[in-house]
């Protein structure tokens, strides 16, 4: 099907959501306040690794308002530990630290009051004695003998060590004709929501039933919560029809969920915890990737790639949680947009005294993606190649797809080339590198960077079981009901709660070309993990390839039916009917037909008019397996890891002040591919804001310690989001080639911008530097102390030269 | 707890009278004590911009003003930026039109910045948004759409 055909998907069409956030009336957890609710505010350890020698709460007890102190040992009496994804029992993650406290900010006692300002009083009055232990922060150290260790009974600081070959590394090494190697530092960032997490939790004795409003997006909470607190799943009853303010991955606030919970069970009342900013920032385990690469790229004489080693260290802070599984899902992306024969592949996890990280938007293929782009940046220095040039060279060429790379992902569509000569078209080349020039000719140093990166999309979990073969999990499925009442109103209902991504919009939009009804007309609602259908959640860039796998069965299913119920009344075989936009047709003679409502009323209301056995009414639901999943990861770590594979090209232009070191980004273009668009305005909005959030990781954003384990970034004043201010105009072009896995051809958009802006920003500010004789930098994010330490490094060498 | 206070304030066009605690902000009045959730609480350091309500037809952040200063003044809050007959503001048709919004939490202060800067400056450049808009954080848009937004409520303000 080609875009045309389409009624209503890949339409300017309003975004449904928008009305009701311009004007107020989003409902965020925040808002929701059962009567009776009590209020949680937390004591967090000032010291980054200590043992808890006594926690006197007595003083907060006796104050008006406050009802009860928690301590992490009653906690941990009375509650599992949270999940991990490794084997390892015996690193023991809490919601309150129980024993010890293994970073600064880490919560070790909660304090329950009839509101929150009293519930912060009271944690002022609860007094914890601490004898600190010997602790470490830096990921190297970590990973020696000898460190200290955050988890001493696990032995080691190393949760994670996989070792990966693909291809004929030592043949293809043997043929190149020179290799570059660059080492690059990503630091600790996160996704940083403006709305913090929170959770509502109330505990019914009488029903035994845990009702449950989050400002979540994590696959598995209301399972793991009921793990945790020791309750049969079916008495966790999760409500996603919460707004969630911002997400990007990070919103698994299982920890919140479990402490409001079990205070709601023991106290008996509606519990309410909203994290502040510094709960949030210091002690929420919310942080992302904070990793060390070494890029070992082999080429021939002409720059044609032979084979790419990459080696990662990932610091995961004090507990791992699902977080080394990031170092699995490049897997399926690991040559990037680039023909590269064998591939080695050395990832390792080890914890810190840090906050514990979570799954940021990419989990891990932006960094990783960054990692690569700087490597063939250095390459095309080296050899004295255009960049451009040396990637058209490598990239996989459309006629190749689908493409399998080494580690054993297909790769589905694409045409690289097509989308870089967007990008240059759409930036004027010529005209981007004459104000490059302008630029220079004033004073100021100018570069331009450029970025090819892919977006895995369509996300399934197979990474669980890559990094831990116990794991056998190999489906994440999605799913939908899907409903015509007896007026012939359509209703869809889903089970997952949505972060910006506009759901609503793309789910009635899809029922809608499905079924060729308006989908102006068509409701969408959310059912709760109870009544509601399996789903994994919005996560990995998924929700239009699996529901909208999922909505193309339920349409099928739907549509059978009512084929069924016309043809009984047309006189005909059910083979001999066709639907055709909601009425059905003989096929042999259209004229004659049943519309839409009277089959919806025959459906509902009139049994003599059924055809024998079947069910009355007209609803349906169904389930999909992510496309192209099932299988179990191979010994050596190959499988198909994500179905689908946006594509994205960056073209930034940055001027720097030689003077501040601070950096300007003076123009930005991308040339996106995510094959079928369902909503124009929708898929801009991921990659703009997608980028603004890789330009917040390449020039802003960093979680930063003091030697002693302290966090340095309190607050937004010292953890920078972008503002309009650093965000420029960013102009994108979008290209379609579309996927032939998925019912419409498109692919996924969530983690879109993100997947290329941290590499082009540090390559334009890189090409600034290099050109002026200064080395580049290799670590993110780059901050003007940084650029001016560069261009002082190569003026010092140049003095040296004299 | 410090002393108590009972405040008189104009909220969208109502008079209310409340008792308020000396330390409780603007927000908490709003939110908590009239139900006003349309605010939104984002770092309570008056960085984000996300609490932005108009005191007297000026935006200010409400995490970092105190109720109690608010007595004897106007405010108004996303609940009030609407049409008179209940529809949408010109600004937040423009926000729908240009889809300036994702998540929604940051889309109140940014509506009402964004009115608050069509009062003082009809046409404004795009440094003049910038500058209105640079205490506003959004993580969701990259701002493009929200600059879109503002320059489509410019022009439709022009047009009128």
């Amino acid at each position: 099907m080609t875009e045309t055909e389409f009624r209503w998907v890949s339409k300017p069409g309003r975004v449904r959501e928008d009305r009701r956030f311009v004007s107020g009336r989003g409902r965020y957890v925040a808002d929701i306040t059962p009567p009776g609710t009590l209020h949680v505010a937390l004591v967090t350890s000032p010291h980054a690794h200590a043992r808890i020698t006594g926690i006197d709460a007595a003083e907060a007890l006796e104050m008006d308002g406050v009802v009860a102190v928690l301590t992490g040992a009653e906690l941990a009496k009375e509650t599992e530990p949270l999940k991990q994804y490794l084997n390892v029992p015996q690193v023991q993650w809490r919601p309150l630290a129980a024993g010890e406290t293994r970073y600064a900010g880490e919560w070790v006692a909660a304090v329950v009051a009839e509101s929150r300002a009293v519930a912060e009083d009271g944690a002022e009055r609860v007094f914890v004695d601490y004898e600190p232990l010997p602790l470490v922060l830096d990921p190297e150290e970590a990973a020696e003998d000898g460190s200290p260790l955050v988890h001493p009974d696990h032995g080691t600081n190393v949760m994670a060590h996989r070792e990966f070959r693909w291809g004929d590394v030592d043949g293809d090494r043997a043929r190149a004709a020179g290799t570059t190697r660059v080492r690059s530092r990503w630091n600790r960032n996160s996704t940083v929501p403006l709305e913090t997490f929170g959770v509502v939790a109330r505990w019914d004795r009488g029903r035994d039933l845990l009702d449950v409003w989050a400002s979540i997006q994590m696959p598995q909470f209301p399972e793991q919560l009921a793990r945790s607190l020791r309750l049969p799943t079916n008495q966790v009853r999760v409500h996603f029809d919460v707004d969630v303010g911002g997400s990007y991955g990070v919103k698994r606030g299982i920890k919140h969920g479990v402490l409001a919970a079990h205070l709601s069970r023991m106290l008996d009342a509606p519990v309410k915890l909203i994290e502040d900013r510094a709960e949030n920032m210091h002690g929420g385990d919310f942080h992302g990737p904070d990793r060390l690469f070494e890029v070992e790229l082999a080429y021939t004489a002409d720059g044609e790639f032979t084979s790419i080693r990459i080696d990662v260290l990932d610091d995961e802070g004090a507990y791992p949680g699902r977080s080394p599984l990031q170092l699995a899902k490049p897997i399926g992306a690991i040559v990037g947009p680039y023909r590269i024969p064998s591939v080695e592949y050395n990832a390792t996890a080890v914890v810190t005294n840090k906050t514990g990280q979570v799954a940021v938007r990419g989990f891990g293929q932006s960094p990783t993606n960054y990692a690569i782009e700087a490597a063939v940046d250095a390459v095309a220095r080296d050899l004295g190649m255009d960049r451009m040039e040396l990637r058209r060279r490598n990239f996989i060429r459309p006629e190749e797809f689908p493409y399998r790379i080494p580690s054993g992902t297909e790769y589905d569509s694409g045409d690289y080339p097509a989308v870089l000569d967007k990008a240059v078209a759409l930036a004027d080349l010529p005209a981007l590198e004459a104000r490059r020039d302008e630029l220079r000719a004033g004073g100021r140093l100018a570069g331009i960077g450029v970025a090819a990166c892919l977006e895995p999309g369509g996300g399934n979990a197979i990474f669980e079981n890559i990094m831990n073969p116990s794991n056998d999990k190999t489906t994440f499925p999605e799913a939908c009901r899907l409903r015509v009442d007896g007026e012939g109103a359509v209703t869809v209902v889903i089970a997952l709660s949505s972060s910006g991504q506009s759901h609503d919009t793309m789910v009635a939009t899809l029922v809608g070309e499905e079924l060729g009804r308006d989908p102006a007309g068509i409701a969408v609602v959310r059912a709760d993990s109870l009544t509601g259908m399996p789903s994994q959640s919005p996560v990995g860039s998924r929700m239009t390839i699996v529901l909208g796998q999922a909505i193309r069965g339920a349409g099928d299913e739907l549509k059978d039916k009512m084929r069924a119920i016309a043809a009984h009344n047309l006189g005909v075989g059910p083979d001999e009917v066709d639907y055709d936009g909601g009425d059905v047709a003989v096929r042999a003679d259209p004229a004659r037909r049943l519309a839409w409502a009277e089959i919806a009323a025959i459906a509902h209301r009139k049994q003599h008019l059924m055809p024998p056995g079947v069910q009355p009414g007209l609803e349906v639901v169904h389930a999909a397996h992510t496309p192209r999943s099932g299988a179990l990861a191979q010994p050596d770590g190959t499988v198909q890891v994500y179905p689908c594979y946006s594509f994205e090209v960056h073209l930034v232009l940055a001027a720097l002040d030689p003077g501040t070191g601070k950096v300007e980004l003076d123009r930005y273009y991308i040339a996106h591919d995510c094959g079928t668009v369902i909503n124009p305005d929708v898929v801009r909005g991921m990659v703009y804001g997608g980028t603004a959030h890789g330009i917040g990781v390449a020039l802003y954003e960093q979680f930063a310690y003091s030697p002693e384990g302290q966090p340095l970034t309190q607050s937004f004043m010292d953890y920078l989001l972008p503002s309009a201010h650093e965000v420029p105009t960013i102009v994108d072009t979008e290209h379609c080639t579309p996927s032939p896995y998925t019912t419409l051809g498109q692919k996924g958009v969530g983690e879109a911008g993100y997947m290329g802006a941290p590499a082009a920003v540090a390559g334009a500010v890189n090409d600034a530097l290099t050109a002026a004789g200064a080395p580049p930098v290799h670590s993110l994010p780059i901050k003007p102390g940084d650029v001016w330490a560069a261009l002082r490094a190569a003026r010092d060498d140049h003095r040296g030269d004299k | 707890m410090g002393s108590r206070h009972e405040i008189e304030i104009v909220v969208n066009g109502e008079p209310r009278r409340c008792g308020t605690a000396a330390r409780t902000s603007l927000a908490d009045l709003l939110r908590d004590t009239l139900g006003l959730t349309g605010t939104h609480l984002g770092c309570e350091h008056g960085v984000c911009g996300a609490c932005t309500v108009l005191l007297d037809g000026e935006p200010v952040r409400s995490c970092i003003v105190l109720a109690v200063q608010a007595d004897g003044h106007a405010v108004t809050t996303i609940e009030g930026a609407g049409g008179p007959d209940g529809g949408l503001s010109p600004v937040q048709e423009a926000f729908c039109d240009a889809h300036a919004s994702q998540c929604g939490y940051c889309t109140s202060g940014m509506v009402l910045a964004t009115q608050a800067l069509l009062e003082e400056r009809p046409r404004p450049t795009r440094a003049e948004i910038d500058e209105a808009l640079g205490g506003n954080i959004c993580r969701c848009t990259g701002y493009v759409q929200i600059r879109e937004a503002v320059e489509r409520a410019a022009e439709g303000s022009g047009a009128r």
